[in-house]
């Protein structure tokens, strides 16, 4: 159930009908899908598709805590840096303390950052485009200082064992993206915190005018945000078994537009984690599948910016008079 | 009368940077009474029900609550206490549904912060039906007409047990219907003993729903008086100081030859058969209630819309149904009702809101021409004596009264033969209405012809030379001279209604 479901829908084929209108991205999903599977043998195998949900989910989960952010009208751009401080923090530290504290560490760089971002956005009244995009090129030199320019190796390459866990094709870190959006949806859908992500991002004088402190809210989702970027980069180091400095460069933008893609409102205010599955994926089988065609990847890019457009345009049209 | 009053406020203080905006404040509400709060903008109102609703800290004074001192820390602390603040500009989220916007901020969770949906569903229903909704807890609030969503607002008392209601402008975008339902809900809360504070520029609604009468000027208590033992014209005097005789300037009635003659203007579903005409020097005040026509036959004359059938005639000369910009070239000017969307750049200064829409006058080969738009700026400030620190301030920062000036300016200085101002005055303070109403006057001396439309009784027979009257679509009545009196444009209006619902 998305927050906004259409409760003047009646019949059950109604309110199908006006879930699909507010998360159209399932439709253009299930076309590219059809697509790529007429185009070619190897898209719909059981393999592949494994693969896709497991390369979906590093920008999923990215996309999630940026969801979050973004339904409150801010947006965070450092993500694909704190990803890349987290990866480093994780693996370099391990030769001090093991790999569990260094993984913790990591993790907490990224809580820390997100909190320095949200703390900086709420109480300078500086938008959130100007405050992390400072965070965005502050802590990738962050990162090439602590690693010196070098790609970090693993010391013991059990390291890399611990997200080998695979349930039928899927593989953990797809699991953990699915349960984090789970989670997220739960928070949006039935929280207090998840009501205020909506009022505050809606209407910010209204929430204000409520009561609710919206300050301290707005640094509780950068927190969200920073935390989630940094769960990406242990996951991706653990994946790759090296912490490289460039790790997670501009996936800040394509973490954008999976949201946008998935539907959230850029200005704030709609949305939800549905929607965010929707685009992470459509934006994965779409790399998957034009690759799988032996697409050269400049007309790939090419091919993914119409894609953006067009859904952008679809949005519009399908709810033309729905949304303001 | 002095039964325990339900809210009293005790010589309130509050200060602003270079500004006493409360100075020694006092008043009470009355459980069960509709205490009115006017004033011009700036004269403290806002500001006042700001502190009772915990959107501000005074600095000085107390505020006595249910017979207790109390401090409001806070507007979610207001709204737990029994105050609510029914603000202008509704403030509500339109992706949220009905149930969470009464509830906004303050849902009922367990420990853990996860909502109770059945028990916030189930509150929310029960204030929908005390108030007598058409709609259920459910519906999304986006999708709700204005007035539907005042009731949202209003449901807040319901489900917060208020004490004390204070709603503001509530009247700003309702029509007439809408405005009735809303009497209806405000003597229903009353009935129930609740104390109710309401702040309003139109007059007549004063008059109509409110026991007492408090007047606030400079953030000082003028008095406060009885409603019933009170008229017009003495709060006005205690609003601004002077009398009501002196607020009205109508031009003196030396008319030239004719300006602009319309015959037989008619677009099918919004008004049918119109035929006037308007003379150098001479008001005319269109009259109707909201959804009479007249907004939309000025737009057609102007070129804004295309009519179905009509002739039109230009100093008396037949010309075409012009389009906009021939509409301007020739001398026509129409100074539309929403001045925010349609009138001013509201991050320009009034310098550059002034020349915008004639930049062919202040520029040779598409280089401004400073020196020249400032002079025109400079004598349009003292004409309409314009309060603004410069001609680079930017006019979001100026008061609604001194927007609308700039409007004007913007017109006039095209130097037009017949404008045309839809409401106005709609929206602004009294001391900047009787200077428009002023410059009417003024104009049509000077020997414009001039169009006003309101929907202000008073200030259409006050300004106007000639009045017709409007509803549904025609021009049912047609008044002058002695004639032109409240009674018989109410029968005009309400006669022909009656007639049509027959």
């Amino acid at each position: 159930m998305s927050q906004a479901t259409d409760i003047r829908a009646g019949s059950p084929l109604q309110s199908v009908v006006s879930w699909l209108l507010r998360n159209h991205i399932w439709v253009f999903l299930a076309l590219t899908v059809t697509v790529f599977s007429l185009a070619s043998p190897y898209f719909l195998t059981v393999n592949n598709l494994g693969n896709i949900l497991t390369q979906a989910a590093f920008i999923g989960i990215l996309a999630i805590g940026m969801t979050m952010v973004m339904i409150d009208g801010e947006i965070d751009l450092s993500v694909g840096a704190v990803l890349a401080l987290a990866s480093a923090l994780a693996i370099g530290l391990q030769d001090h303390m093991g790999v569990w504290p260094a993984v913790f560490l990591g993790l907490l760089s990224g809580a820390a950052l997100g909190f320095l971002n949200g703390t900086l956005v709420a109480l300078s009244g500086m938008h959130s485009f100007i405050v992390t995009l400072g965070g965005l090129i502050g802590i990738r030199g962050l990162v090439f200082v602590y690693s010196g320019e070098n790609a970090l190796m693993v010391p013991d390459f059990s390291y890399t064992e611990i997200p080998e866990i695979y349930l039928g094709p899927i593989s953990l870190t797809a699991i953990i993206f699915f349960a984090l959006a789970v989670l997220f949806q739960w928070v949006l859908s039935s929280t207090r915190h998840g009501r205020e992500t909506y009022a505050v991002g809606d209407n910010i004088e209204a929430a204000h005018d409520a009561g609710i402190n919206v300050r301290r809210h707005k640094i509780i989702n950068f927190t969200i945000c920073g935390t989630l970027a940094a769960v990406c980069g242990i996951l991706l180091s653990m994946r790759l078994g090296t912490a490289e400095p460039n790790a997670g460069k501009i996936w800040e933008l394509w973490t954008i537009i999976a949201v946008v893609l998935g539907g959230t409102r850029l200005q704030g205010g709609f949305g939800s984690m549905w929607m965010t599955i929707g685009g992470v994926l459509t934006l994965a089988v779409l790399r998957n599948g034009l690759r799988l065609l032996n697409t050269p990847n400049y007309v790939e890019l090419m091919v993914m910016g119409a894609v953006l457009v067009l859904a952008l345009v679809l949005d519009k049209l399908l709810n033309h008079g729905e949304v303001p | 009368m002095m039964e325990a009053a339900i809210l009293k406020v005790r010589g309130i203080t509050k200060t602003f940077p270079g500004v006493k905006a409360l100075d020694d404040v006092s008043f009470d509400i009355q459980p069960g009474e509709v205490h009115a709060l006017v004033g011009e903008n700036g004269a403290g109102k806002s500001t006042l029900m700001k502190v009772l609703a915990g959107l501000y800290k005074p600095d000085g004074g107390e505020i006595v609550y249910q017979g207790a001192p109390t401090q409001v820390a806070g507007p979610l602390d207001a709204r737990q206490k029994g105050i609510l603040l029914i603000h202008q500009e509704l403030s509500l989220s339109p992706e949220l549904s009905v149930a969470e916007n009464i509830y906004l901020g303050a849902w009922p969770t367990n420990r853990f912060g996860v909502l109770k949906k059945r028990e916030l569903r189930r509150n929310a229903s029960a204030a929908l039906d005390a108030l007598g909704c058409g709609f259920g807890p459910d519906v999304r609030v986006g999708t709700l007409s204005v007035a539907m969503q005042q009731m949202v607002e209003i449901a807040r008392a319901e489900a917060f047990s208020a004490n004390v209601v204070i709603f503001d402008e509530p009247t700003a975008s309702l029509t007439d219907t809408e405005k009735d339902q809303l009497f209806h809900t405000i003597r229903g809360l009353k009935e129930r003993g609740v104390g109710i504070v309401y702040i309003s520029h139109k007059m007549d609604e004063i008059f109509d729903i409110t026991d007492r009468i408090t007047v606030l000027r400079d953030g000082q208590v003028q008095g406060t008086v009885d409603t019933c033992d009170t008229d017009l014209n003495r709060v006005t005097r205690m609003m601004i100081g002077r009398t009501l005789d002196a607020y009205f300037v109508k031009a003196k009635a030396e008319f030239g030859s004719e300006v602009l003659r319309v015959e037989g203007l008619s677009k099918s579903g919004l008004f049918d058969d119109v035929s006037f005409s308007v003379k150098e020097g001479e008001v005319l005040g269109l009259y109707g209630l909201v959804g009479a026509g007249r907004s939309e036959v000025v737009e057609t004359i102007f070129g804004v819309r295309r009519a179905d059938a009509g002739r039109l005639f230009w100093k008396e000369g037949r010309i075409d149904l012009p389009t906009p910009r021939q509409s301007i070239d020739m001398g026509m000017a129409l100074v539309p009702e929403s001045r925010k969307e349609q009138g001013l750049v509201l991050m320009m200064g009034g310098r550059e809101n002034t020349s915008l829409p004639h930049l062919r006058l202040f520029s040779e080969v598409s280089i401004m021409n400073k020196p020249r738009e400032l002079a025109v700026f400079e004598k349009y400030r003292s004409a309409l004596s314009i309060k603004t620190t410069g001609p680079d301030q930017a006019v979001s920062q100026l008061s609604g009264g001194n927007q609308q000036k700039f409007v004007l300016a913007k017109w006039l200085c095209a130097d037009p033969k017949l404008i045309i101002l839809d409401e106005p005055t709609r929206g602004i303070d009294v001391g900047s209405k009787s200077a428009i109403h002023e410059l009417i006057a003024d104009l049509a001396e000077r020997g414009l012809a001039v169009i006003v439309i309101s929907s202000e009784m008073p200030e259409v027979l006050g300004v106007s030379h000639r009045v017709l009257a409007m509803s549904e679509g025609a021009v049912v009545a047609e008044f002058e001279g002695d004639a032109l009196t409240e009674e018989h444009l109410i029968d005009a209006v309400s006669h022909h209604r009656g007639e049509a619902a027959a």
